[in-house]
């Protein structure tokens, strides 16, 4: 019998698992995929929002304001890139400002520190914004910050500190009967006394299996695009168009890595495994970022991708719980900003049903990553002298070192596809996107796993990036 | 205690072993090539089919095989190279740090040549449609996994476009077993070299669809199947031109794009054309004692065509470090009408030879080059043909050349 059972391990999963790991507790996570944070988690738009911009009152503005204030020291006890670099909201036009000046009551309501600033402070912070901008509004607290990074660290943490991860394990039912739960996968059966459900996208399916409340979640899609580093100065802030009924807006803003997001759009779509990109849609997107910038450099696009965002019709987070099973349902925008806050809400309510006594020995940092690109010169010689595997570049566009691949494989929760080592150190994320290191990975993966090339997985099961050796089938 | 070479030379392929050779021979001894493989040779070592040197040594090698003729004076002259070394970074003074196994190294040179060669191209650039799943690479990559790991990418391949590389690994894909259902190119005309066409689409029967691409990609884990259509010459997909092919394995052959990360992060001044740094006569960038030759200056289509360009650059470069060469350029080399790009983009009038390398703009037939000085007509050659797949060079005497302006032209004959 498992004390908890948390369905998906994607941010909030994740975040879940490392809050609940601080406790005598038999903590399952089911994962369907074949890695962590492999749904919306991975495809967003990276930003730690303030909070200025969900409705007053609603469980978002409140999540997102406390969730904000608690990436700092999390990430600092997980090793994870986050900066606070700051967001600016650019008004163009006169309905525009009007737009913007709501924004800032609403915020200022939430309690988050924004400030009206006209077009030549503008300019003075943030040279590249549009000179079309009227005036805009400074938000000093938003950030942004590795979403791969940070999912694969919590698991990690937690993990570490006993919790069980099973991945490749999709929940198929789960009944309640008097006393527990029966967590039905495609794989096996198991008893818990509480259910958290963190399943994003489906995580009306896994409330439908046992509420009679039942929800539906919308699949609302945003594509992006990934822009190369730049050899001189860009944007430095996340600038941000006005927030329509449709969501956000698009952004163009700066990641933890140096690269540049521009997007998402907003595609109501049917199918809720239809993560395609559409050139019609993308262009769209590059028309809507000139409302935010004069110059957008599109000659500097590595890659496309798009999320799907988990859109209840309330327009808020559902986070509610009845007799051990929690939902943890609707979680879009700010779903990221809001996950450390959104976590300590599922405490709670894990605590109507479990007495929870905290370990002796929970650790809550993680073993800290070896970043070369942040050492001097004798940092790095010492680091490359008692392990010289990090002096070895094996992924040449963005430097990133056989040590630090080994490493991201090795830990818990560690990589073991391609796509897993990619999302984890960024080899194969630049601007030649894996082509000339693919290989040297895949050799990597396979002797780490003690596997063949043939076994070398991109992502899910299935994908594997190879077809058997040259003449394996001509000696049939 | 900061070791200063005479020259160092970023990047040990078919380009790095020329230029060292010749600055060698020249006279430089204090050399150091820094290679970032297991192996000199760059993308030679993985193109085992024949082709290469039917140019330089008037033999039909393999890629290999031609590189080795490279590495083997290299190791005569026992000039010194490292590899499995990456230079992360380089300044306008000619500082040098490189990483490896050993260490993350501070050095210094007289003269740098980078000859740092090109990515290819891939989807994250050129935004085919559809899904992300496993089977969609370039065909360099699909190469390194056949030729240099012995494995097959897929067992029904589609490739797009028709440059050399992907004209090759269809002949490479069919020969290990594979069935390639067909070459896409996007532009009415092919990219590659007519004898690849014939020796790798026409011998093994593999259709070519020109005006065509790819619209979509669709498969959820892994490539399913592809969606190709027709453009129009606005390249737009013309409506009802669909066309469905089950495959396991796309391969984009779509472009080569010079690598010179280096040359950028330290201002040097990049030619939007080729994306290469512009160059003066002596192969060196904007920036002083910075050398840069062969695929990264420009993509070439003949690996002999590198080595010269590499051999002449090495000269150079010693010419440089000895400090014997004459830097008062006046000539500027401008490209007018159909000409796509000219190399280098400066000349100084006066003593010896020199080369202006072009590509037209789109494909000509039954036309002439123009080479005006100063307006006045220098040279008028006729052309049967010239295409963009194919890089030109036109020799040219410095005593006829005027100090001023030196531009190329294509004129069409009614």
């Amino acid at each position: 019998m498992y004390d908890v059972i948390i369905v998906g391990a994607g941010v909030i999963g994740s975040f879940v698992a490392r809050e609940l790991a601080r406790y005598d507790l038999n903590v399952l996570v089911l994962e369907k995929n074949n890695d962590v944070g492999d749904e919306t988690s991975m495809a967003n738009s990276a930003i730690i929002h303030s909070g200025y911009d969900p409705h007053v009152g609603t469980l978002k503005a409140k999540l997102n304001v406390l969730g904000n204030k608690m990436f700092e020291s999390v990430c600092k006890d997980l090793d994870v890139s986050f900066y606070k670099i700051g967001s600016i909201t650019i008004a163009i036009n006169d309905k525009q400002v009007e737009q913007l000046y709501e924004l800032a009551d609403n915020g200022k309501a939430n309690g988050v520190d924004v400030k009206i600033i006209d077009k030549d402070e503008l300019l003075a912070i943030e040279p590249f914004a549009t000179k079309k901008a009227i005036k805009a509004l400074l938000a000093k607290d938003a950030g942004i910050i590795n979403p791969f990074e940070l999912v694969s660290a919590l698991m990690e943490n937690a993990i570490d500190n006993g919790v069980n991860l099973h991945l490749n394990e999709k929940v198929i039912d789960i009944k309640r009967n008097d006393k527990h739960f029966v967590v039905t996968t495609d794989k096996d059966k198991y008893q818990t006394k509480v259910v958290i459900n963190a399943a994003g996208v489906y995580s009306d399916t896994i409330n439908n299996f046992v509420s009679d409340k039942k929800e539906e979640i919308l699949p609302r899609r945003g594509q992006y695009f990934v822009l190369d580093h730049f050899s001189s100065p860009y944007v430095t802030h996340t600038l941000f168009s006005l927030p329509t009924d449709k969501g956000k807006g698009v952004l163009v803003s700066p990641t933890t890595s140096g690269n540049y997001l521009v997007g998402p759009s907003s595609d109501f779509i049917d199918d809720k495994e239809d993560k395609d990109t559409t050139t019609d849609v993308l262009n769209q997107v590059i028309s809507q970022a000139y409302d935010l910038v004069d110059i957008l450099p599109m000659k500097e696009q590595i890659r496309e991708f798009s999320g799907i965002r988990a859109y209840h019709k309330s327009g808020d987070f559902i986070i509610n719980e009845d007799k051990g099973f929690i939902n943890l349902l609707g979680i879009q925008s700010p779903g990221l900003a809001s996950s450390p806050a959104i976590a300590l809400e599922a405490l709670e309510l894990v605590k109507k049903t479990l007495s929870l006594k905290e370990k002796a020995n929970y650790n809550p940092k993680r073993r800290e990553v070896i970043r070369l690109n942040k050492l001097t010169l004798e940092e790095r010689n010492q680091v490359i002298e008692e392990n010289p595997d990090y002096g070895i570049i094996v992924c040449h566009c963005e430097k990133v070192s056989l040590g630090e691949i080994k490493d991201a494989i090795r830990r818990n929760a560690g990589a073991h596809t391609i796509k897993g080592v990619k999302k984890r150190v960024r080899a194969g994320f630049g601007r030649c996107q894996g082509g000339y290191c693919q290989a040297a990975i895949a050799s990597i993966l396979a002797k780490e796993l003690n596997v063949s090339l043939s076994d070398i997985l991109y992502a899910n099961k299935g994908s594997n990036i190879l077809k058997g050796k040259i003449g394996d089938d001509q000696n049939a | 205690m900061l070791k200063t070479y005479e020259l160092v030379i970023i990047g040990g392929g078919a380009s790095g072993l020329s230029a060292a050779i010749s600055a060698y021979e020249e006279g430089v001894k204090d050399i150091l090539i820094i290679e970032r493989n297991d192996s000199l040779g760059g993308v030679l070592n993985q193109c085992i089919h024949n082709g290469f040197g039917l140019e330089y040594f008037k033999e039909e090698l393999s890629g290999p095989t031609y590189a080795s003729r490279f590495i083997d004076k290299i190791k005569e002259y026992k000039i010194e190279y490292v590899l499995n070394s990456d230079v992360l970074e380089l300044t306008k003074d000619k500082d040098i740090y490189f990483s490896n196994e050993k260490g993350y190294h501070h050095i210094k040179a007289k003269a740098i040549i980078c000859s740092t060669g090109c990515y290819e191209r891939n989807r994250g650039a050129i935004n085919i449609d559809g899904s992300r799943p496993s089977g969609v690479m370039t065909a360099g990559t699909a190469q390194r996994y056949l030729n240099n790991y012995g494995y097959m990418v897929g067992k029904k391949a589609f490739i797009l476009g028709s440059g050399d590389i992907g004209l090759i690994m269809a002949r490479r894909l069919t020969l290990s077993g594979a069935k390639v259902l067909g070459v896409a190119e996007i532009m009415p005309y092919s990219n590659g070299l007519n004898r690849n066409i014939v020796q790798c689409l026409n011998d093994y029967n593999i259709p070519l669809y020109l005006s065509h691409t790819v619209k979509k990609v669709v498969g959820k884990t892994k490539l399913e199947k592809i969606i190709l259509a027709k453009v129009d010459e606005k390249m737009q997909f013309i409506e009802g031109t669909e066309m469905e092919f089950d495959c396991d394995v796309l391969l984009l052959s779509v472009g080569l794009v010079p690598s010179n990360k280096l040359l950028e992060d330290i201002g040097c001044k990049m030619h939007p054309r080729t994306k290469g740094p512009i160059v003066n006569q002596y192969f060196e960038t904007s920036i002083e004692g910075i050398f840069a030759c062969g695929n990264n200056l420009h993509v070439h289509d003949l690996v002999d065509y590198v080595t010269l360009e590499a051999s002449d650059t090495g000269k150079f470069a010693a010419k440089y470090i000895k400090e014997n060469l004459d830097r008062n350029f006046d000539v500027e080399v401008a490209n007018g009408n159909l000409i796509g790009y000219v190399v280098p983009a400066k000349l100084k009038a006066g003593e010896g030879n020199a080369q202006v390398k072009f590509r037209v703009s789109k494909p000509v037939t039954n036309a002439r080059l123009i080479v005006k000085n100063n307006d006045k007509v220098l040279k008028s050659l006729r052309k049967d043909y010239l295409l963009p797949s194919l890089m030109e060079i036109v020799k040219l005497d410095l005593k006829d050349i005027e100090k001023g302006e030196l531009k190329l032209e294509v004129e069409l004959n009614d």
